[in-house]
């Protein structure tokens, strides 16, 4: 049998996997190894095999993600800091056939913007939230969030996050889930494979609730590393981030079809 | 011998090393090349070419989506 060469694999007809068209060929204009880039391209795969993509409006954060427009071939649009849910709200009021969702990191949704996000998973508006939650400000030089871990060290808290006078770090999607509002609420990762198809599964599911209208509010959280603001390599960044954000933020599901399921 | 043979193409001057694929390959076939790109990162290419087998880990855990996976059944 003849030898095979790399000429005869590289073939259109021998594809099976390739960056979505949803995506812009745009270059990311994240860090090297970020979360956020596979986010998006697991967001996009999603709404492209749903076929929503000509139904879909996505919110931009206001954060490191806040270019998300430029890089999701979408209809986007951008909302003042934390105030995306708001503004999906009222995208979906005025076109409730559209499939609208927001794309938010941890400054934007759980400091700046947590009344918005509380009162619009209260209301139980019938939209999408993407949450990315790397426990510090990464795009403004790696300050302490909200939900940076006790003990860890950021740029403004150089000896690491003391609670007594810096309060306990904010779980939010646990604090989302108690409310009625919610129907779909979630915790993943995407720093491996087995994770990032776990994510997609749960990001496809939060957009089949709002495609087949449930009632209630999707909210999936991915906890995403942030190594430049970590101050480590990007596999360093994900090994840390599975011993240490993973105790404290627990990968799964947390409520299903309006259910509690832990 | 493999029923399988896989191989991958990387946009070279999109890739920023930052090596996520490295672990996630389970034949351990991808490295970073010692040359650089134009932005100066050492890229992701296949170092074992013969032991690739399509299973497209590194391309789902590209941030940048850089990578294309192709499959071909012997």
């Amino acid at each position: 049998m003849a030898e095979i060469t790399l000429e005869d694999i590289i073939k259109p007809e021998n594809l099976v996997y390739k960056k979505t068209d949803l995506l812009t060929d745009k270059e990311l204009s994240y860090c090297p190894g970020c979360g956020h880039g596979t986010a998006h391209r697991i967001t996009m795969e999603v709404l492209e095999e749903l076929g929503l993509e000509e139904r879909t409006i996505g919110v931009a954060p206001v954060g490191c993600s806040v270019l998300a427009y430029e890089f999701m071939n979408i209809d986007m649009t951008q909302a003042a800091h934390g105030r995306a849910p708001a503004v999906a709200t009222g995208i979906k009021r005025c076109w409730p056939d559209r499939i609208v969702f927001t794309y938010q990191g941890d400054g934007d949704l759980a400091a700046i913007g947590t009344a918005e996000t509380i009162h619009a998973c209260n209301r139980g508006e019938k939209i999408v939230i993407i949450f990315i939650n790397n426990g510090i400000y990464g795009m403004t030089g790696g300050q302490m969030a909200p939900t940076t871990l006790p003990g860890m060290k950021s740029s403004t808290s150089p000896f690491g996050r003391d609670v007594e006078t810096m309060g306990n770090p904010l779980k939010m999607t646990e604090l989302v889930a108690q409310l009625p509002g919610t129907y779909f609420v979630s915790r993943q990762a995407v720093h491996s494979p087995a994770a990032v198809r776990r994510a997609k599964k749960a990001i496809k599911k939060a957009f089949e609730n709002q495609r087949d209208n449930k009632p209630g509010l999707s909210f999936v959280e991915i906890v995403s590393n942030c190594n430049s603001g970590w101050k480590m390599t990007p596999i360093d960044a994900n090994k840390w981030m599975e011993e240490n954000m993973f105790p404290f933020f627990p990968l799964g599901d947390i409520k299903v079809d309006g259910q509690l399921v832990k | 011998m493999a029923k399988v043979k896989g191989a991958i193409v990387v946009d070279v001057q999109k890739c920023k090393g930052c090596g996520v694929c490295i672990p996630a390959c389970p034949t351990s076939v991808i490295n970073l090349a010692n040359e650089v790109n134009g932005k100066g990162y050492h890229y992701a290419f296949m170092e074992k070419p013969d032991e690739c087998i399509g299973c497209s880990n590194c391309a789902i855990v590209c941030p940048d989506g850089v990578i294309t996976v192709y499959k071909l059944k012997l």
